[in-house]
């Protein structure tokens, strides 16, 4: 039988999570002891025996990318799902027929795309004492605008459909219109927009980390490892900046290329391409 | 025309009240998260100054920070300095925030000006160009390479560039302004550019690949319009349609979205500043961050605010003289 | 109830023998590739088995409801399907083969197309440069002439699309075409959302233009002006032509039409009793190897379930059906 778009695509949504649940366990499984080198074995190019050769403590820098990268991972999934939350919370509020509260939100949403990003994480960061719990905020904090645009521009598309009128008008609650009309049409919007969250959020994640706020020095983020390599880079150790971060694109790309491909099946135009 | 300008100028007002209420709420929250914040900017201040501190010299330095007024008391006096153009000093390089900010500001505009003008350029040609094959082997291929660049760490790729194009061919140098150890006034126009090139390129390949995306997306609408089916059946021919309707419809709001932009293009630049070790408010700010330097960081996050917002107000101001509908109604 | 003047017989003695058709399509099919639901693919025919010819100085009006292809045909005709779209079947322009290159040569000279409404019109352009088209030099002069005879203002060549009343837009749509001294217009649904004199007065400007000797394709479902205007008249059911007949056949009633379905469209008019058809059309995805009219139609037989039935010449028509007499 011909392999279609979609069935394609469900393949690949299986296989990410499956990859994604992988790493997230492999990271947790490696032993501290693993990951503490030798300085005998310090600065090797990759061999069999390191894949991506060792960094200048002699760390197999293989190993410390796979627990970085599940370290990322999981502050970004942790990150990307709070926000989604929080873009819900926001979103779903347009619902409400008051318009000083949707102006509200409206200049909420314009006050946090006005500060740079990667700015207020640093601010939000250095405000929690740095360390995990400062960037998982700050990524948390960062990111629900655009995902919550969407939802209120869903919401108030849907708002304004015949049907909901109706419903309206035969004397349904509030609620019951949320229920029975809004929320199944959101839902999927919103998971897409979620799986979008997902890479936006190991990204910002592994920039944040790569400039010094984030994780204690000795925890592997993959930001942590990049930034090291940094230092090493003009005595020639190419592998330790190539190899981490070549990890850390297929990661984003993968995740970032599935909720494309899941959002173009929910627009029925594109999905014809 | 003249009830035209005296409509802009009322839109102009306004957004500038709006730029105002949302530049003091900024404000109000950098120095809420702050002075939140359980570290403490004396011991830092001291751990900068790098000697051993009196009790004396402690207290007085406690006293400089206002450390037993209440916030709000610290806020307002902080604001009424702050409107009298006096930002603090920094811990970190021991001189008025405003000196280093009125500094650090030229070297990461024209950072930020050249990515910006090239990814929007090139972009812009390269989104026209996959509208205009849409479908065929080179849309695909860009498209994807597009999708690919805007996925990428921006501070990966100055890393590769770096590891490309200063280690292993040694055409740029690895990183700051100009070369080291030189005045900056001795530095010529073209060394400065030299030492530009790889931060822009970064900075710009970070939204090149969205300009492009996006370009290409409202080219496309443009494409499948009634209008432009229409001007096929008048037998126009492809450039000519690109030349006179397709232009016409995606140049402005272009345009608009590339000023909306700013904010991705400051974040960018904090990471490719700190990469090429490049002195401007990027690499300021997160130095300002890791070490403490309140003053530094709170200046550094109100003028990046400033920037952003005067950045959307321009869009803004342009998205209403995008259509006619809007321009037409103000005569 | 509408009432309506039939304007005055085509001056063209079109359809003589031996004239050949300016424009004859023959089993032209027009698909899509879609996805349907759940994760099967799918091929969509909004056009199949479609056949009409029309002759200079004629109006054929192509009757059929809303999903069945109509507007597709002016852009499988002018050659600007969108790249998704496959197209089978024979197009012949003046009795040559009108192959894509033949198209993109004809179109917009020879043949124009006169769309339904604003929207066809860039929003951020001046009429007057859009209506001038895109070859130099400009036929400014012209345009103004045509204009000058429509009534239409000249401060109209300042204003954007969104300005225009809908009366002026019509006029300003059609100016474009008469602008191209083309010999074959595509008027797609140039009626809808128009007061009865300004339908009437947009069909009788067309017929002005057939009785010069211009051939009109009228795509429409206003059967009434429709049958009132034209001289023949092609009955599309989901996308499959089922009855040629000339526009006075259709006047006079059931008895002289020849397909149930276009019967079955007469007896639906309000003056006709407003019998409605039971059933719906079948959507355009739906594979049915017979005639797609089967299910709602009276006469239905085994042998027209299992094989769509060839067209054939009647009465001086032509139909596609086992049992039309």
């Amino acid at each position: 039988m011909k392999m279609n778009h979609r069935k394609l695509l469900l393949f690949c949504f299986a296989g990410s999570l499956l990859l994604l649940l992988v790493i997230c366990l492999l990271g947790l499984l490696i032993p501290e002891s693993a990951v503490s080198g030798s300085f005998l074995e310090a600065r090797q190019a990759p061999s069999w025996e390191h894949p991506f050769g060792t960094d200048a403590m002699g760390r197999d820098l293989f190993l410390r990318t796979l627990k970085g990268l599940s370290t990322s991972m999981m502050v970004g999934l942790a990150a990307s799902l709070i926000s989604a939350f929080i873009a819900l919370l926001v979103g779903v509020a347009t619902v409400l027929p008051s318009r000083l509260l949707d102006s509200c939100i409206r200049w909420i949403i314009d006050l946090f795309m006005s500060i740079p990003h990667t700015v207020l994480i640093i601010l939000i960061s250095f405000s929690l004492g740095r360390g995990l719990k400062g960037l998982l905020v700050g990524i948390a904090a960062t990111h629900w605008c655009s995902l919550a645009r969407l939802v209120r521009a869903e919401v108030l598309q849907l708002r304004n459909q015949h049907y909901v009128a109706v419903s309206r008008r035969l004397g349904k609650s509030g609620s019951w219109i949320l229920r029975h009309h809004l929320l199944p049409h959101l839902a999927p919007h919103f998971l897409v927009g979620m799986v979008l969250l997902f890479p936006h959020a190991i990204l910002h994640e592994a920039s944040v980390s790569f400039l010094g706020f984030g994780m204690p020095p000795e925890q592997p983020a993959i930001g942590m490892i990049l930034s090291e390599s940094l230092q090493y880079i003009s005595a020639g150790m190419w592998w330790s900046a190539l190899f981490p971060g070549l990890l850390l694109v297929l990661i984003v790309l993968l995740f970032d290329r599935l909720g494309e491909n899941l959002r173009k099946q929910l627009d029925p135009y594109s999905a014809q391409e | 025309m003249k009830n035209l300008l005296l409509r802009l100028s009322g839109r102009f007002f306004l957004q500038l009240l709006k730029m105002l209420a949302l530049l003091l709420a900024v404000s109000i929250i950098a120095f809420a998260l702050i002075s939140a914040s359980p570290i403490d900017p004396v011991q830092q201040y001291i751990l900068n100054l790098g000697t051993a501190v009196s009790p004396e010299q402690r207290a007085e330095i406690a006293e400089y920070w206002e450390q037993d007024t209440p916030p709000l008391t610290r806020y307002l006096s902080w604001l009424s300095h702050l409107l009298r153009g006096d930002l603090g000093e920094s811990s970190l390089y021991r001189r008025p925030v405003a000196e280093i900010i009125g500094e650090r500001f030229w070297n990461s505009i024209s950072l930020m000006l050249c990515a910006w003008l090239f990814a929007g350029l090139i972009g812009f040609s390269l989104g026209c160009l996959m509208a205009m094959n849409e479908g065929k082997w080179a849309d695909r291929f860009l498209k994807r390479l597009c999708y690919v660049l805007s996925a990428l760490p921006s501070f990966w790729l100055g890393l590769v560039l770096l590891l490309l194009f200063s280690v292993w061919l040694p055409i740029f140098p690895i990183g700051f302004s100009g070369p080291i150890g030189m005045l900056s006034e001795n530095i010529s126009f073209w060394q400065r550019l030299h030492h530009l090139f790889l931060p822009a390129l970064t900075l710009s390949l970070l939204s090149f690949g969205n300009v492009a995306l996006h370009t290409r997306e409202k080219l496309i609408d443009v494409l499948h319009s009634d209008y432009v089916l229409f001007a096929r059946a008048r037998a126009a021919g492809k450039w000519k349609i690109l030349q006179r309707h397709g232009l016409r419809n995606i140049l402005l709001p272009a345009l608009t979205l590339q000023f909306s932009s700013f904010a991705e293009l400051f974040g960018g630049s904090v990471l490719a500043e700190t990469v090429f070790s490049f002195p401007g408010l990027g690499s300021a700010v997160a130095a300002a961050g890791l070490n403490s330097d309140v003053p530094l960081l709170l200046g550094i996050s109100l003028f990046s605010a400033l920037f952003v917002s005067v950045g959307n107000m321009i869009a803004e101001l342009l998205y209403g003289l995008v259509d006619p509908r809007i321009r037409e109604a103000a005569r | 109830m509408k009432k309506i003047e039939r304007a005055e017989e085509s001056a063209f003695p079109a359809r003589r023998e031996g004239t050949v058709p300016l424009l004859e399509i023959m089993d032209l099919s027009i698909s899509f590739r879609m996805y349907g639901e759940g994760l099967a693919q799918r091929v969509l025919e909004p056009i199949s088995n479609l056949y009409l010819r029309v002759y200079p100085g004629e109006i054929l009006a192509l009757i059929g409801s809303s999903g069945s292809g109509k507007s597709l045909l002016a852009a499988g005709i002018l050659g600007i399907l969108p790249p998704n779209a496959c197209q089978k079947g024979r197009l012949l322009y003046k009795g040559k083969d009108l192959n894509p290159e033949r198209q993109a040569a004809l179109r917009g000279r020879e043949i124009a197309l006169l769309p339904q409404s604003v929207s066809y019109l860039d929003p951020l352009m001046r009429v007057g440069a859009q209506v001038d088209g895109y070859r130099k030099p400009f036929p400014r002069e012209k345009r103004r002439s045509i204009w000058k005879r429509f009534g239409l203002p000249m401060q109209t060549e300042k204003m954007y699309p969104y300005q225009l009343s809908g009366g002026m837009s019509r006029r300003v749509l059609l100016s474009t075409a008469l602008l191209s001294e083309a010999e074959l217009l595509i008027a797609d649904e140039p009626t809808p959302g128009m007061s009865l004199e300004q339908s009437l007065e947009a069909l009788r400007t067309l017929r002005q233009e057939a009785d010069k000797g211009k051939a009109i394709i009228l795509i429409t479902h206003d059967i009434d002006l429709a049958a009132s205007f034209a001289d023949w008249m092609a009955f599309l059911y989901a996308g499959v032509t089922v009855e040629l007949a000339p526009a006075r056949d259709f006047r006079e009633g059931t008895q002289a039409l020849r397909h149930p379905y276009s019967q079955a469209l007469w007896r639906a008019l309000p003056q006709n009793g407003f019998q409605p058809i039971p059933g719906f059309q079948p959507y355009a995805g739906e594979e049915i190897p017979g005639c797609r009219f089967a299910d709602r139609c009276p006469y239905q037989t085994e042998l027209c379930r299992a094989a769509l039935p060839p067209i054939r010449s009647l009465r001086g028509g032509e139909v596609r059906c086992y049992h039309g007499t």
